[in-house]
């Protein structure tokens, strides 16, 4: 065991090749994102097999509301194609537009959260809280957990922001903000089963 | 390898954000209309054609939001990617087949039936 081990640890190159600080950063991001996936598609599964069980109280027809959901789509999309906006901005060393392109995310992403909450106030006022039936567990699960993972994003957005205008555009920010921009855009993707499956499935349902 | 001064770009373009952008718009807008205004007659139908605009979308922000494509980081992103489909296939048909064949294959017990499910 103890020769085993001092023989791998002679083991090395003579010339290690060169890597950027942190350049498979964006690879381990992204797997990190893929197991995010999974955590989602369990929750829809969950959804999937619970979003019919009313328990005798409001279904998905009655609660949900499709124009307000239609103004979420709408702030989540837009803040995605700003954020995109802001990554070109980076791209071209243009810093105070980048920020300018950040800021106008991050008030997108503000408003769906507002909207969101707003929603589940509304929910659980009217006696449709998460502990009524099966379907509103699985329905304030499945959506909270996207908007716990958008108000991240919105913390996220803000401190390097921060760490932007003290630090300027190094190469670890712009790191930081390319894994910052996957998980947004990541994020969109969600949403978008998210209104598919539950809010317009739910009325058709 | 590093000898350009930026290591970290973000491969995009202002002309694939906005085809992005456009192709969602539509990918959005149609769904929600075919829901609203209850275009198709059978629900089945309307259905079937949000969930195939759905994938749609999801192809749209893979390519023109995430940059996916089969030769990121050496094609190793793509396998990542491969790889969480299948998971998520089979969880999402394996939880929906098993948990419908309980629910068919499940004994009716009296207390479980519609008329008496307003009792404690």
């Amino acid at each position: 065991m103890a020769t085993s081990l001092t023989d791998r640890s002679t083991f090395h190159l003579a010339h290690e090749p060169h890597h950027a600080d942190g350049g498979s950063t964006l690879l381990g991001f992204w797997i990190y994102l893929m197991s995010d996936c999974l955590v989602f598609a369990m929750l829809f599964a969950t959804f999937g097999v619970l979003g019919g069980s009313y328990a005798g109280g409001p279904t998905a027809k009655e609660v949900l509301e499709l124009p307000l959901v239609a103004v979420n789509t709408a702030m989540l999309l837009m803040s995605s194609i700003t954020y995109g906006f802001a990554m070109l901005a980076m791209d071209r060393n243009r810093m105070r537009l980048m920020l300018a392109w950040l800021a106008i995310t991050g008030v997108f992403g503000a408003c769906f959260i507002g909207i969101e909450l707003s929603e589940f106030h509304h929910l659980v006022a009217d006696g449709a809280g998460p502990q009524r039936s099966a379907f509103l567990s699985s329905f304030f699960t499945l959506v909270g957990t996207h908007g716990l993972h958008v108000t991240c994003g919105l913390v996220w957005l803000t401190t390097l922001m921060i760490q932007v205008i003290r630090y300027g555009l190094t190469q670890a920010n712009r790191r930081r903000l390319l894994c910052l921009s996957m998980f947004w855009h990541f994020l969109d993707v969600i949403w978008i089963g998210v209104f598919t499956f539950v809010y317009l499935m739910g009325t058709i349902r | 390898m590093s000898t350009h001064k930026n290591d970290f770009a973000s491969h995009a373009t202002l002309r694939g954000y906005l085809t992005g952008f456009g192709l969602s718009v539509i990918l959005t807008v149609i769904p929600f209309w075919l829901v609203m205004e209850h275009v198709l007659a059978s629900p089945v139908a309307t259905a079937v054609s949000i969930m195939a605009l759905a994938v749609l979308q999801v192809l749209v922000h893979m390519v023109y939001f995430l940059h996916m494509n089969l030769k990121l980081e050496d094609g190793w992103s793509f396998m990542a990617l491969i790889f969480t489909l299948i998971l998520v296939v089979i969880t999402l048909t394996g939880s929906l087949w098993v948990m419908y064949n309980l629910n068919v294959n499940m004994m009716p017990m009296p207390a479980m039936s519609p008329e008496t499910s307003q009792l404690p």
